[in-house]
This record gives structure tokens, sequence and C-alpha cells, in this order.
């Protein structure tokens, strides 16, 4: 991940109307999360507190929103910074918009995901979840520590249920082609 | 008082001396934790990240638990009580959202019915108990202890759906540190996120938000820091060591879990609450308070 990704777009090739995908925004204002994306006047108090703005140039949640509200669609859902969102909420608490921007990163990466794109991290934790039932695996280790400890081994998760319930939404489909790549 | 325990991921597997305490302080208060027999992961962020509608559903088949067990359910994880809180509010007020959870959820026989709630641990000891019943159960008090508190993202934000306390200057945790006996101290930056969910992602970054928030709180000369996520326990006891190395500043600051102070006001011993299984050794704190 480049530490300079997030000021990349401040010089560039003018952009031409045919490059901007008016059904972006509208698509991702269909996303529970989304729907207010529109309100977004550009003022910055979601950049201005956000915890990963502070350490690195890389993550800044207006840029990402312009590009959103502009129709930038591949470049949006490519970035690598769309994943360097922490989930703080800090943002979406101060938006005198109402603009649910931490939601809105997540509807972003939903789409991002089915265009092939995803960290490996939430990749393989997922596929714990389909593996375990849980997205840390319990080792004889931990059984061991916890009976030390005079704690009962843990209950079973359900991995039927998660596996019936994945392949119903496709999920496991879409993990498949995220492992792929 | 009978709640569903959910104990999600992190915690059974990687913190069980917060599992025990947790256990023991509730029977200790007069609680009655039931164990969710199929229960599994809460399908946060990661998850959700990739697809929300799965996590909704598998949130849902969680709920869907609760229900048939006819409890609230009891979270003791951050992570766990926004997603499931989200997912049950959710799927109360949206008949969309709701159709299609349970148009999945017919595939195990079940159906999200929005019959029960979701409630932190927090949330039960401070408004099924109240300060005054914890105060009048500390049979040790933690008198000169000061504390730095951390509530972590999850508990408090979004605050339209959890509704906990205020999301930017909340109280809750503190006052229920000062119930011990203990004294709650503010620092800088107390509110700003531990960086947890960057793990994996940019260890980098997750790596210095941890280390800003050790830095913080070690110019105050705290005796401990008090938690109340898995999440930030993991980011801030582990990876103290690792910030520690990474940054050349020795922190030798102890973590507790809220649950493992209250266990030591409550009179239990530190092996009774497991406190030896921590990365950074708790004895400073621990000699402190005798």
């Amino acid at each position: 991940m480049s530490a300079k990704e997030g000021v990349e777009v401040k010089i560039r090739e003018p952009l031409r109307t045919s490059d901007l995908d008016q059904s972006f925004p509208e698509e991702i204002m269909k996303h529970p999360g989304g729907e207010k994306l529109y309100l977004c006047y550009q003022c910055g108090s979601c950049a201005g507190g956000c915890p990963v703005g502070k350490i690195t140039d890389s993550y800044r949640p207006r840029q990402i929103i312009r590009m959103a509200l502009l129709g930038l669609r591949d470049e949006v859902l490519s970035r690598d910074s769309i994943w360097l969102c922490a989930s703080c909420y800090t943002c979406q608490e101060r938006c005198p918009q109402g603009v649910e921007i931490a939601d809105l990163m997540l509807a972003i990466r939903n789409m991002a995901a089915d265009k092939g794109y995803a960290p490996k991290a939430f990749v393989d934790q997922a596929s714990a979840l389909i593996e375990n039932g849980r997205i840390v695996e319990i080792s004889d280790l931990t059984e061991r520590r916890r009976s030390t400890l005079g704690l009962p081994s843990i209950p079973p998760a359900s991995i039927e249920a998660v596996r019936k319930i994945v392949a119903k939404t496709t999920f496991d489909k879409l993990l498949e082609k995220l492992r792929g790549k | 008082m009978s709640y569903a325990l959910f104990l999600g991921c992190v915690v059974p597997a990687r913190e069980p001396s917060y599992e025990l305490s947790v256990r023991k302080v509730f029977r200790e208060l007069g609680f009655n934790l039931i164990d969710l027999k199929g229960a599994t992961c809460c399908a946060p962020i990661p998850v959700e990240s990739l697809s929300f509608k799965t996590s909704l559903a598998i949130a849902a088949y969680n709920l869907c638990l609760a229900e048939e067990a006819d409890l609230d359910l009891m979270t003791i994880c951050n992570g766990c009580f926004q997603v499931l809180s989200r997912a049950n509010l959710l799927l109360k007020r949206d008949e969309k959202l709701r159709t299609d959870a349970n148009d999945v959820l017919v595939e195990v026989g079940k159906e999200f019915k929005g019959t029960r709630n979701v409630r932190d641990y927090l949330q039960v000891i401070y408004g099924d108990l109240g300060l005054e019943k914890i105060r009048g159960s500390v049979s040790k008090s933690l008198k000169g202890l000061e504390v730095a508190t951390f509530y972590g993202c999850h508990i408090l934000k979004p605050s339209s759906v959890l509704m906990f306390d205020d999301p930017e200057r909340p109280h809750i945790l503190d006052d229920l540190v000062d119930a011990t006996g203990a004294k709650s101290i503010p620092y800088l930056h107390k509110m700003r996120c531990c960086g947890g969910l960057l793990r994996g992602i940019s260890d980098d970054l997750a790596r210095k938000l941890a280390r800003d928030k050790l830095f913080n709180v070690s110019q105050t000369q705290v005796d401990c820091i008090v938690t109340v996520c898995p999440f930030c326990f993991l980011q801030l006891d582990l990876g103290q060591l690792e910030v520690s190395r990474r940054f050349n500043e020795p922190y030798k600051i102890p973590i507790l879990h809220y649950p493992e102070l209250l266990g030591l006001a409550l009179g239990m011993t530190p092996d009774e609450l497991g406190l030896h299984t921590h990365r950074i050794p708790t004895e400073p704190m621990l000699n402190k308070i005798g």
C-alpha cells in the first residue's frame, strides 16, 4: 500500500464527463448506510476527526466520498485506502449532514468485494468463520488454558448453520473468488 | 436476573481470564448467565465489509437463538454488541431487510421475530444493578488506585443505533470504576480508537494508534488501563509488547478488563481471576492495593 496514495489525485488529468458513472453514487445509496451520500457538502468534518487520517496521508474519507459522488467507480472500488477506515465511527457521529460515513465505507467495500477487491486479512477471517463457525480458531492449547482456569470447554458453534447461510447468500462463492485472486 | 451470554470469538479463545471474571463476578452479583447452544461468530466488520447481507443473516441467526431461549442477549465484546444491536434494530424496523434475512434463515429452520434485546454487560451492571448496589457489594475498596478508562468505539458508536451513553463524553465506565473505590483519571485523546481493526490490514497503522494511546496514558502516571472490549485489550496488552519493541519505548502499563477490576473489589484474588494470563504483568497495580 503506497504511503502517498491519498494525495495522488490532487494533480491529474482533467476529468471527462464520459469517465463519470452517474449510476455509481446511486448504487451506493441503495445499500443500507449509503442512503445519505448526496447530502455530503464536503465540509471535511469527517477527515478532521479521523484517527487514521492523523497518522497517514493515505486515508481521507472526504476524498473518497467526493470521488464516489463524481461517479469514479473503478478508481474508488480499486483503491487500497477504502480498507483503511478503522470503523471507529467518529466521522459518522460528527457529520453535520448525517451522512453515515463509516457505514457508507462498508457499502463501498461490499461493492469492491463483488469486483474482486478485498484484503487478505478479511478474506481469511471470513473463511475461518465458514470453516469453524468462529473467526478465531479454538486450539487444543486454548482448551487446556481454559481448563487450567476452571472454565468449561467452549460450546461448539453451529458450523452447519453458518454453511447453510453462506450458501444461500452465495457468500461462499464470493470468498472462493476472492481467495483465487 | 437471567441473560443469554454471548461469548463471541476473541474472548473465549484469546482472553479466558476475561470470561472467567465475567462468569464469577456476575454470579456473585446475583445474575444467571446461560450459554447459548450453537452460537456462532456475530459476523463483524471483516465479514460485514465483504457482504452486509451475510453478516446480517448470521447476526439474525444468533438473535434467533436468544429469542428461542426467551432471554435478552448479553454481550461482552464491543464488536458483538455493535453488530448484534444494529442487526436487531434494523431487522425490527425494516420490513424488507427482515423478509430478506428470514428468507435466508428458512435454510436453518429459524425465523427472526424481534422479541428480544441486546445489551452489553456494562449496561446490565449499570442499569439492572446501579452504582449504589455496586458500591454496597465492594468488600475490598480499591481506594488509591488511579485508572485510565478506555471504552473503545463500538460500545458507543453509532450512537443513533446503540443508544448506550454520550458517544463523545461518556461516563458509565468512569462511574463504574469510581464505584470500586478507584479513581478514573482523564488523559489526552481518551476517546480515540485503538486501531484494533487495522491489524492485518496495516499493522504499521494499527501499532501507531496503539502507541499513541499508550504514550498518552503513560503521561498521567496511572496504575492501569481499564478496557471493555477484547480488541482494545489485545491491542494494548499483547500489542504493548510489540509497541515497546518497535518504538523502543518500554511501556509496562497493566491492562485490566472492567470485570477483573470489579472482581478484585468484590474480594476475589488475582489468581481466582486468572490475572497471571495477561501479557503485561499486573503485579505493580496489585501491590498498590495490597
